[in-house]
């Protein structure tokens, strides 16, 4: 049943925002990432993302959104540990995992490949 | 003067036919598009996320595992050139999922890596990871300050 509501709700987030990329043409691309993310990250300080996380795993994790829950979940997390310091040590807790092995992955992507075209 | 008045007139006719003419973006059609191609890539990363579910200690380190995994999916096609295709087919269902913040970092890095590799390659790489980064920081900072002020410390 997981598996259905991950494909249903990540359906419906990229086509709600594929639906504001074209009634706004003069948003970008980048916007949308940036207000998604910020969405994310806003909604989860009330723990409703990772509520949606609960009921549609990876539907929800796996949209930009997620990426910006990812970052409060953390700052949330070690704030509870350290207290102050963990408003900056918790922002890349979870999401520092992925944005280093972006930086690797896309390193050794563009001295292997080629562009087409 | 009555030859400018017919062909103003037919100017008016031939803008109004023009208008009728040229497609417009079929809005329900292009939604479909993405739900079904960002659904897909859900559905993938709920595989990959239920895998590392049951072997990471944490809820927490299962996520970072599956945002790294994907990002790593992303990375992969883009280098193979798939998913250019997969973003010309789905719109934003490919570039909202985290896959296509991967697939943004890869292709500018590929594309610029000819001005150099620091002001090319390295530089434009962020060129829309970057301001996800930051503004996803700041969000998270301030919601975190919040929460952590409304916690009651």
């Amino acid at each position: 049943m997981i598996y259905f509501w991950a494909f249903v709700i990540g359906g419906l987030i990229c086509a709600l925002v594929e639906l504001i990329y074209i009634h706004f043409p003069r948003l970008t691309p980048g916007h949308l990432l940036v207000g998604l993310t910020v969405t994310g990250a806003v909604l989860n300080g009330f723990g409703w993302y990772d509520a949606l996380i609960k009921f549609a795993g990876a539907g929800a994790l796996i949209p930009v959104s997620g990426f910006g829950a990812s970052i409060t979940r953390g700052v949330l997390q070690e704030t509870q540990k350290l207290g102050w310091e963990g408003l900056f040590t918790g922002t890349l807790e979870f999401v520092g995992l992925g944005i280093a092995a972006g930086v690797l992955f896309a390193t050794l992507a563009a001295l292997v490949s080629v562009p087409k075209g | 003067m009555d030859r400018d008045q017919t062909a103003i007139q037919g100017a008016k006719d031939y803008q109004r036919l023009v208008q009728q003419l040229t497609p417009k973006p079929n809005a329900a059609l292009l939604a479909a598009r993405a739900f079904v191609v960002g659904g897909t890539i859900c559905l993938v990363g709920q595989f990959v996320f239920d895998w590392f579910r049951f072997r990471q200690p944490t809820e927490g380190e299962a996520i970072a595992a599956t945002l790294a995994c994907m990002i790593l999916f992303g990375v992969v096609l883009t280098a193979l050139g798939v998913y250019d295709d997969l973003g010309q087919l789905g719109g934003m269902g490919a570039a909202v999922p985290i896959t296509g913040f991967a697939n943004a970092m890869t292709s500018a890095a590929m594309d610029f890596r000819r001005e150099g590799f620091v002001l090319g390659m390295a530089a434009k790489m962020f060129i829309i990871a970057g301001p996800v980064i930051v503004f996803g920081i700041l969000a998270g900072t301030l919601t975190g300050l919040v929460a952590w002020l409304a916690g009651g410390r």
